[in-house]
């Protein structure tokens, strides 16, 4: 029974991501990680907002397994918490970026030139440019909050999908099942929607998924700036901006987030790897 | 013949960089609040508002406005900061030789150190030295650059008190920042060249490189490294704008001034002509980089030579 | 006087053994052709009397190879260097990707003679240019400073040769030497090879896939088939009379053309891969005179002998 199971599972090429001792621990400790970040009302064992001056500052021990911040707060549930907002903001700013680029470089790969050009143009530029300052004036345009954070992620990591979606694209172009289907009389949107897009599907995703942990890196790092999520929703990156006036008294309301975020980013990258092995397309997911 | 191909491109970044230019004037100009916030006292009049708006030509179209800026800054006047008062380019030329400095020598550091590595991950495959420097290589491109700058400064400048813990006052204060930037660097040129040299090794002329009895060492550093030192090039070129201006977290961590720096706070105080001046000195500088990848390219490869004549 | 002896080679990459039971012997002047299908093991052959197993993860696993008189299998890296290039030269199989596309092509060739020969820049300088020129590389002098992209397949694939013949070698070894190029090219190389046997007494391993070549210019053929050799002797006795089923096929089809594929149409089947080797005679599936013997047991190739089939029949077959 079980091994009819996975045998049926191992036969989608995903799943076998998950048949290496990396691809377990990397791909277990992101399922539990959206589970917490999925349930972390519910499971934090102190509420995230609560202040105790008269605890300010614990260091870690018991209850407070991660001690507590300048106001009393448990660091350990407001890292829980944070998961939630920082994959939530990260996530969902990728899932923009990915659909706008893959619809900007589809058009500019199929539709080729001026148009591929100008398109192209503005996104080599903007790729050469960090994208911790596009961010930043991203959000000094329309002010600090998840909302700008998320798009400001979202526009930061445009470029990329753009730039890899029209290689992909250029690069399906001249095979022969869509010179085929082109000589069959298809209109240009049949064969970029049903033919070009779901090939280059795959590269996409996985970078997409790789690209979520550099989000979460950016969505910290504008926390940090104090532009994220603001008080008192807990946020990795907002935790260490309140914590670096504290830095010398309560080290770890700083390093524990910051542990937070490398593990994620960290595991992110080491699944991403096992999936581009599993689904065998390492030459293609560089642009 | 590179000399004639580097005129050619660097003559080219001036249609380039004008066009940026409008991009970067329209972007500061869709910045809502209004850098004469920040000058009136309490108690001023409107009239009072109305003068200082004509005095830095706030009240002229964003027409007029972009050809008085570009028009300025063609005889090296970038215009007067609003809120810090003082001439644009002062506070540029203030504040660019630290960014150079820190920039500068974050990039010697990971470039060495990273193409070290890189090269030992390849001449020790299947070992524990690849496992290492993989190892490393995932830490440094995953860990935020921010929060390893707060822990060099509690373990380094705090512990053991061997450097500052801020500003930028003498070499010591420089050393951590270096370090902390240096660490994302040095794994980024590091993965490319390790990349590139097991790409390399795979080709036919390494194959026949043995095969005409040339050492180990020899094959390495007369052939590999040379092909490997390609894409390491490119991509260092193209970061030269990412460590000036990508410096910004690692400036405020450790409270150094630097081109990054005077942009955040200039965004704070929607200083437009700050903004818009050290904007276009880092799109300058990500432009710069470009070329000289470009040029190194021309100078390494003799087929890229052939393609550019 | 024997150039080249090897005895029974079996080559291994990591678990695979995707070599085994090679023998042949080549004397002063003389030209073996090795024939075979892609992955019958001609590559790994060569590979491994330039003891140059190491860079794809190989080794040689057992059996002798014995060059003028040297035991090269236990030899040491250093004392191999010597001979690779100075007394070994290699020819490889595609000249577009053989040579180093950022160097000027004259220094390639000058390295292998300053490094064996000791000669100084100039020596070696003059050595290359007069070396271009036997090879009928027309304007030598001018050549020498080109790159390799801006010279035609032909073109580098002399330059290629030039380097194998830097160092004066007693043997070369050229593996494919004009599957990459075109037709009219590949001829002139052939011939080319040929007369430098014959003015410099040399002795060549010819490895191809291609039977005429082997009835125009070689002296002795072994035929190799799956990873083993099949079928030795002199090229004449081979054509007038083979004794293995598959040498047989294979000059069968030689008027058929020049591609492997149109080639060798004869044969029903596939050659197939290291994983899916059959047992007893790797042959027998495709084999139109195979017994159940062939399924069971391994047909002895004779090491030492001028003819060899390896063959259950292969007495039968002759008569």
């Amino acid at each position: 029974m079980t091994s009819a199971v996975w045998n049926k599972l191992s036969g989608f090429a995903p799943f076998r991501a998950f048949s290496s001792a990396i691809g377990i621990v990397a791909g277990g400790f992101l399922i539990l990680l959206l589970l917490v970040a999925f349930f972390a009302p519910w499971i934090t064992p102190f509420d995230v907002a609560a202040q105790n001056l008269a605890n300010a500052n614990a260091a870690p021990g018991w209850p407070h397994i991660m001690g507590t911040d300048e106001f009393g707060r448990d660091v350990f549930s407001r890292v829980l918490y944070g998961a939630r907002t920082s994959l939530s903001v990260s996530a969902t700013a990728i899932a923009i970026s990915v659909s706008v680029g893959m619809l900007l470089g589809a058009a500019a790969g199929y539709f080729g030139g001026l148009f591929e050009r100008a398109v192209m143009t503005v996104v080599d530029l903007t790729w050469s440019f960090p994208d911790i300052l596009i961010a930043l004036i991203f959000v000094a345009i329309i002010g600090p909050g998840l909302t700008s954070t998320t798009f400001a992620i979202a526009i930061a990591y445009l470029a990329q999908f753009t730039r890899l979606t029209r290689a992909q694209i250029v690069r399906l172009k001249s095979e022969t099942f869509v010179e085929a289907t082109i000589n069959l009389g298809a209109t240009p949107a049949h064969v970029v929607l049903r033919h070009l897009l779901p090939n280059a599907l795959a590269p996409v995703i996985v970078v997409g998924m790789l690209a979520v942990g550099d989000g979460i890196v950016l969505e910290a790092t504008l926390g940090f700036f104090g532009l994220g999520a603001q008080p008192p929703t807990p946020s990795w990156g907002a935790m260490m901006s309140s914590g670096t006036a504290q830095l010398f008294i309560s080290p770890w309301v700083i390093i524990y987030p910051g542990v937070a975020v490398a593990a994620t980013v960290i595991a992110v990258n080491l699944f991403g790897d096992e999936l581009v092995r599993a689904l065998d397309i390492r030459d293609r997911v560089r642009s | 013949m590179i000399l004639k191909y580097s005129i050619q491109r660097l003559l080219m970044i001036i249609p380039v960089s004008l066009a940026i230019s409008v991009v970067i004037f329209l972007i500061v100009h869709l910045l809502p609040g209004d850098p004469i916030d920040n000058l009136i006292r309490v108690g001023s009049s409107p009239e009072d508002r109305i003068a200082l708006t004509a005095k830095y030509g706030l009240d002229q179209s964003l027409f007029e406005q972009y050809f008085l800026w570009i028009s300025q800054i063609m005889t090296g006047d970038f215009g007067q900061a609003i809120v810090l008062r003082r001439p644009v380019a002062d506070l540029i030329a203030q504040n660019l030789p630290y960014s150079l400095q820190l920039g500068g020598l974050a990039f010697l550091f990971s470039s060495i150190v990273g193409l070290i590595l890189g090269i030992v991950a390849w001449a020790s495959q299947k070992t524990w030295g690849e496992q290492f420097v993989k190892g490393f290589i995932l830490l440094g491109s995953t860990v935020p650059g921010f929060w390893l700058a707060l822990l060099m400064i509690l373990f380094f400048a705090v512990n053991l008190g061997w450097f500052p813990v801020s500003g930028a006052r003498d070499w010591t204060a420089l050393v951590l920042p270096v370090l902390t930037i240096g660490f994302g660097g040095i794994a980024l040129v590091a993965r490319v060249t390790r990349v590139a040299l097991l790409e390399v090794g795979r080709e036919d002329f390494i194959t026949l490189l043995h095969a005409k009895g040339l050492s180990r060492p020899t094959i390495l550093f007369r052939h590999l490294i040379p092909h490997a030192l390609l894409p390491v090039v490119t991509i260092l070129a193209l970061r030269i704008g990412w460590i000036l201006g990508g410096a910004v977290t690692v400036e405020f961590v450790f409270g150094r001034p630097g081109l990054g720096s005077l942009l955040i706070r200039a965004l704070g105080q929607r200083d437009y002509p700050v903004v818009q001046g050290s904007l276009l000195m880092l799109a300058l500088a990500v432009m710069i980089g470009t070329l000289i990848g470009d040029i190194a390219q021309a100078a390494m490869d003799p087929r890229i030579r052939e393609a550019t004549k | 006087m024997t150039m080249l002896s090897v005895q029974d080679l079996g080559v291994s990459i990591g678990p695979i053994a995707p070599l085994s039971g090679v023998s042949f012997q080549l004397e002063r002047g003389e030209i073996i052709g090795i024939v075979g299908e892609s992955g019958s093991g001609k590559s790994l052959t060569a590979m491994g009397i330039m003891g140059l197993l190491p860079l794809i993860g190989g080794q040689i696993d057992h059996g002798t190879v014995e060059f003028d008189g040297i035991e090269l299998t236990g030899l040491s890296e250093n004392e191999y260097r010597k001979l690779r290039g100075g007394r070994i030269g290699l020819i490889t199989q595609n000249p577009m990707t053989s040579l180093d596309p950022l160097k000027k092509i004259g220094p390639q060739v000058d390295a292998v003679s300053r490094l064996h020969l000791g000669l100084d820049r100039a020596g070696a300088k003059a050595r290359t240019v007069e070396l271009l020129g036997d090879l009928r590389i027309p304007e030598p002098a001018s050549i020498y400073h080109l790159y390799p992209h801006q010279m035609s397949g032909g073109m580098k694939q002399r330059i290629v040769i030039a380097m194998a013949l830097g160092a004066d070698p007693d043997l070369l070894i050229a593996d494919e030497p004009t599957t990459a190029l075109d037709v009219t090219v590949q001829a002139q190389i052939i011939r080319l090879l040929g007369d430098l046997v014959k003015q410099r007494d040399l002795s060549l391993v010819l490895i191809t896939h291609d039977m005429s070549v082997v009835a125009q210019t070689c002296d002795k053929v072994m035929v190799m088939y799956a990873g083993t050799a099949v079928e030795r002797g002199p090229v004449q006795d081979i054509f007038d009379n083979p004794k293995h089923p598959y040498t047989k096929a294979l000059i069968g089809c030689i008027p058929h053309g020049l591609s492997e594929t149109v080639r060798l149409k004869g044969i029903e089947g596939t050659v197939p891969g290291v994983a899916q080797y059959p047992s007893g005679c790797r042959f027998h599936p495709r084999c139109t005179i195979a017994e159940e013997v062939c399924t069971r047991n391994v047909p002895v190739f004779e090491t030492g002998a001028k003819r060899a089939a390896a063959c259950h029949f292969a007495l039968e077959a002759a008569q």
